[in-house]
């Protein structure tokens, strides 16, 4: 029997025109979906499941109502059960800060104990990047950051992974189990949910839990870095356009481009 | 109790570029701070890189002599042991690969709030923190409440420290617990080899998201034949196996500079553009007017690349 555990978030993507409204974007201009990054860890998550005998995949994500159809989507491709957390302090929280998501998936991992834990490298949102490795200090799990590869030993305790590193060197690392593995995207190709699994989604459960219910109080979620700002940054660019229509601006810029002799013979 | 401690990036015997930025911001935060600037190396052959980091502003170079390469449970104890000696008031580590696959752990272990991906750092009472949200789509400004606390920069945003200080050298010793070492790197590869290399190309047309369907990916080839370009990609493009990683332009693929860079449908985000910001002329194809790649490029058409494209390729095929 293995358990993984896939953290996920549900992310805002912002809309080409949108206003700001002090430290915050209107709901009207955010359209909500699965972070990119979490979708493959929940693909390699399934796929374990796949090729194991006895593997279970839970996922937990840390959200108000709203993310119950994102959860609800890792169940329909194969995630086994769902917990959400969120209350009415979590709620009043600004910007959840590093420590306090740790604290939170802390006490989860505790009552879980899963084997391997898997999420995304970083959330499209806020892109603080750093929840996963966090998360496995706290909790005493090995970890490893921006996995591409993943090769399993369980027998072993062994996870054999790549990380991709810059430039295009993979570093190729074995980690010892229980870790925590956060995965870069490109590891795989997520999968779309079937009809079926939808449809089997809808009995599975998903656990809502408060920070009472994990044993936290209000301190635990009590955040030391505020969001003081937020503005559009300023554009640096002195792009010449090419106006008109499709033909004129690509008759445009094909002069510009003979100008500095492409096509010449 | 008011300095800096800036940790080092290297990798395969080479300090990382970011490893000189962290000096010039460490050394502008520690004026502010009314402290001093402290640099650590940590593995390698850190006295050859105690030598080469001794530029302007640093005050002090700590070496941690253990192991050749980068392993994060190495690096977590040996901050964690000069954090203990030097009670600095600020730790900065570089938000790379490799700094995330630490700096969360060396915050949580000694309980400090972190702050990644920084892009601006001020210090007036208390800390300011500059860093893009969404995608870069909106940059933000995080206050941190206590100190002492941890920071991450972004590469290629502060300037490489220059010049030569003459700051001592500290050999540092940490008895490094082995039996907490759980990593074991066992090599490391290069990708992306093969037929065709980016790097060498005088003209590259780049294709992003924007191309939508892994059929459309012919347009573009026709365009680059057109050209006579050779093609490259963006990230999701790779990720989605519709060409292979040699074509990859960005932070984890190739750092190329053509004469002429075309970007169609690439929004331009931070990892791409830092793969292509050298390029001599660069152009840009795409539906997003506030898309960043206008920022950097010297012509663009804001328009569907379905439109544009086939005209561009008539013109240049006749």
């Amino acid at each position: 029997m293995m358990k993984v555990l896939v953290t996920v978030k549900e992310v805002a993507e912002v809309e080409e025109d949108f206003v700001l409204d002090g430290t915050r974007i209107d709901d009207r201009f955010l359209e909500y979906d699965l972070n990119e990054w979490d979708d493959y860890a929940i693909e390699t998550a399934v796929q374990l499941a796949e090729a194991g005998d006895d593997v279970e995949v839970v996922s937990a994500t840390i959200g108000p109502e709203r993310c119950e159809e994102t959860i609800r989507m890792a169940l329909a491709k194969g995630v086994d059960r769902g917990i959400r957390v969120w209350d009415d302090t979590l709620a009043s929280v600004d910007l959840l800060d590093v420590n306090a998501k740790t604290e939170i998936f802390n006490a989860i991992i505790a009552e879980e104990e899963p084997d391997l834990i898997l999420t995304g490298v970083q959330a499209h949102d806020d892109s603080f990047g750093a929840t996963g490795v966090s998360v496995a200090d706290a909790a005493g799990y090995e970890w490893a950051a921006v996995v591409n590869a993943l090769d399993l030993d369980a027998d072993a305790g062994v996870a054999h992974v790549r990380r991709e590193l810059e430039g295009g060197v993979e570093e190729l690392t074995d980690v010892e189990l229980p870790a925590v593995l956060t995965i870069q995207t490109g590891i795989n190709e997520p999968r779309y949910a079937s009809l079926r699994g939808i449809r089997m989604a809808q009995r599975k459960e998903i656990a809502q839990q408060t920070l009472d219910d994990l044993g936290l109080d209000e301190g635990a979620v009590e955040s030391q870095i505020t969001l003081t700002d937020m503005y559009e940054p300023e554009s640096e660019s002195d792009v010449e356009l090419f106006e008109g229509d499709a033909d004129a601006a690509a008759a445009s810029l094909a002069s510009v481009l003979r100008e500095k002799g492409v096509g010449a013979q | 109790m008011s300095d800096v401690l800036a940790v080092v990036d290297h990798r395969r015997g080479q300090l990382r570029d970011i490893s000189f930025e962290l000096i010039s911001a460490g050394a502008d935060l520690a004026a502010d701070l009314g402290g001093s600037l402290h640099v650590a190396v940590i593995s390698g052959d850190v006295e050859k890189f105690a030598t080469e980091l001794d530029r302007e502003g640093v005050d002090t170079v700590y070496t941690v002599a253990h192991g050749e390469e980068f392993n994060h449970d190495v690096y977590v104890q040996a901050i964690e042991a000069l954090f203990d000696e030097l009670a600095p008031t600020a730790i900065l580590m570089p938000n790379s690969v490799n700094g995330l696959d630490y700096a969360p752990a060396v915050a949580n272990r000694l309980s400090l709030p972190l702050v990644t991906d920084a892009i601006g750092i001020s210090y007036n009472e208390t800390l300011s923190v500059a860093r893009e949200m969404y995608g870069s789509k909106v940059e933000t400004t995080v206050d941190v409440a206590t100190e002492p606390f941890a920071v991450t920069i972004r590469g290629a945003e502060w300037p490489q420290a220059k010049g030569n200080g003459s700051a001592p050298v500290e050999p540092f010793e940490v008895s490094i617990d082995e039996s907490a070492v759980r990593s074991t790197v066992t090599g490391f590869e290069e990708v992306g080899g093969g037929d065709v290399d980016i790097t060498d190309a005088d003209i590259l047309v780049s294709v992003g998201r924007g191309i939508e369907d892994e059929e459309n990916i012919e347009l573009i080839e026709e365009l680059a034949a057109a050209l006579g370009a050779t093609l490259s990609s963006s990230r999701p493009i790779v990720d989605n196996g519709w060409l292979p990683k040699n074509r990859q332009v960005g932070q984890s693929g190739k750092v190329v500079t053509p004469d002429i860079y075309l970007a169609v449908g690439i929004s331009g985000a931070v990892q791409h553009v830092a793969g292509m910001k050298g390029s001599d002329t660069i152009i840009a194809i795409n539906t997003d007017p506030n898309a960043p790649i206008f920022d950097i490029a010297d012509y663009g058409i804001v328009g569907d690349l379905f439109d544009v494209v086939p005209v561009l390729i008539d013109e240049f095929s006749s």
